[in-house]
């Protein structure tokens, strides 16, 4: 039986993850915690996150957070990013002004900018970007598994993802502009939209979770 | 390709019962919330809005309850409205497994709420619901106003620059209620929507007065709206959120399928 952790570090769908978690596969244990060694002990591993990435930077170094994702890494277990969870991963958020975040994956974190329009139609764009929007999966990966091409996901952010290496998106999607709703690299999973929120796709995708091994 | 438009039934929730009032009159029993909450769910819905019209705050605590079982079983943003003034209130519903909280009444009150609200739980889970009632007459220049406590309460304030300044204070998304045509079953009021979603640069939920199919496209067609909520039409059997789904389809908006 496998064991997941949902690092908890008072900024997050929590709850809605370890619903999702547990809705997937009898049995799982799945513990929402911060606790060092609860974590290292999971198979598995979700960082979340909702709200101001300084906020959450803030809390994620104040309860070591930083160090125990970097050893979830290099231990090789599957490490899922959620949202704000994903973008902490990056090197640089252009939100609140600038924020240094884990510097795990090269890259930042940009804004879609206030004067957004679809460049078909020429209509006005709001943010956040909230809804469900199609994903476009980039390469085959077995987190992909049992998902449509183009399949629909709930989204809810201003700031995306552009990581310098662009063979480790493996999803995108279209708001405006082409950007990143997914990253892969190793052991790592990211995705910018909440699977926990998107329904049978979303659930599949915490399905799949549960089985991969982290490899690609 | 890209976002689709959204179709939001909404459950108005008393003492743990989905009720439904035509003008806030007149309220019938439509079931059980999370018995509607998982059929909605399987038709496709793409959120989920609860209002709680509870009059006592003993018997919220209810609701809390429906969110939490709501949220374990359906696995779409839910909001949940009515009676959200303290901060404690937010943290509660979210604890129980809500996305977003809609205010109300306490923004008109006490705007800094809205503020504080955005600040500490970040604007996309702040919802502010605006309940607007026409006041301007036949022949002179359009003009709504806020009103509050189920719109029987005026407040002097103008809803398109009330809406702007809720967007300015942190609300990331705007629920926009007309009073005019809530449970009349002829229509959105479409200039106000399209006014209020012109004025701000967030999604606009259109609410009030969905009586057929052909409402909803115009809501988003000449409303503008990001989002359209309804609840009698889906409530008492009349259309499947996948008719609706389907029938905006057809009118060329982007849905999710």
């Amino acid at each position: 039986m496998t064991s997941v952790a949902v690092i908890d570090y008072g900024m997050g769908n929590l709850h809605s993850v370890a619903k999702a978690l547990e809705c997937v596969a009898d049995g799982v244990e799945v513990v929402v915690t911060h606790d060092r060694s609860k974590i290292e002990q999971a198979d598995r591993v979700v960082l979340p996150g909702v709200g101001a990435i300084r906020d959450c930077m803030k809390e994620i170094k104040r309860l070591d957070v930083d160090k125990v994702v970097r050893d979830v890494i290099a231990a090789d277990k599957p490490l899922l990013g959620v949202c704000v969870g994903m973008q902490a991963l990056m090197t640089l958020s252009d939100e609140n002004n600038g924020v240094e975040c884990l510097k795990i994956l090269p890259g930042h974190v940009a804004y879609f900018g206030d004067d957004l329009h679809d460049p078909e139609t020429g209509a006005r764009l709001k943010i956040p970007h909230m809804g469900w929007n199609q994903v476009h999966q980039t390469f085959d990966h077995p987190m992909w598994n049992g998902i449509d091409q183009d399949a629909r996901f709930y989204f809810v952010h201003s700031y995306y993802v552009e990581p310098v290496d662009i063979g480790m998106i493996a999803g995108s999607s279209n708001y405006g502009i082409s950007f990143t709703a997914a990253i892969a690299r190793g052991n790592v999973f990211a995705t910018q939209f909440h699977p926990e929120k998107s329904q049978h796709d979303g659930l599949q995708l915490y399905k799949n979770f549960l089985n991969w091994n982290g490899r690609v | 390709m890209g976002l689709a438009k959204r179709i939001i039934p909404c459950l108005d929730v008393d003492n743990g019962r989905v009720v439904k009032g035509v003008q806030f009159v007149d309220i019938r029993d439509a079931g059980d919330p999370v018995e509607i909450a998982r059929r909605y769910d399987e038709q496709g819905a793409d959120e989920l809005t609860f209002l709680d019209i509870t009059a006592s705050s003993d018997d919220r605590e209810t609701m809390v309850h429906v969110v939490e079982e709501v949220a374990g079983q359906v696995f779409i943003p839910l909001t949940v409205g009515g009676g959200i003034r303290k901060v404690e209130d937010i943290r509660r519903m979210l604890n129980a497994g809500a996305d977003k909280v809609a205010i109300n009444t306490a923004a008109v009150f006490n705007p800094e709420f809205v503020k504080e609200a955005a600040e500490k739980f970040g604007s996309q889970c702040i919802v502010v619901a605006i309940d607007a009632k026409k006041v301007s007459q036949a022949g002179e220049k359009n003009k709504w106003e806020i009103f509050t406590h189920g719109g029987r309460k005026p407040t002097g304030i103008d809803a398109i620059e009330w809406a702007a300044k809720m967007v300015d204070f942190g609300a990331g998304e705007i629920l926009l209620t007309s009073m005019d045509r809530d449970g009349t079953k002829i229509g959105f009021d479409l200039e106000l929507t399209a006014a209020i979603s012109d004025a701000v640069n967030v999604p606009v939920i259109a609410s009030g007065g969905v009586g057929n199919l052909d409402h909803l496209v115009e809501g988003v067609n000449q409303g503008k709206a990001d989002a359209v909520l309804a609840a009698s039409i889906f409530h008492f059997g009349e259309h499947t959120v996948g008719e609706a789904k389907q029938c905006m389809l057809d009118a060329g908006i982007e849905v999710r399928l």
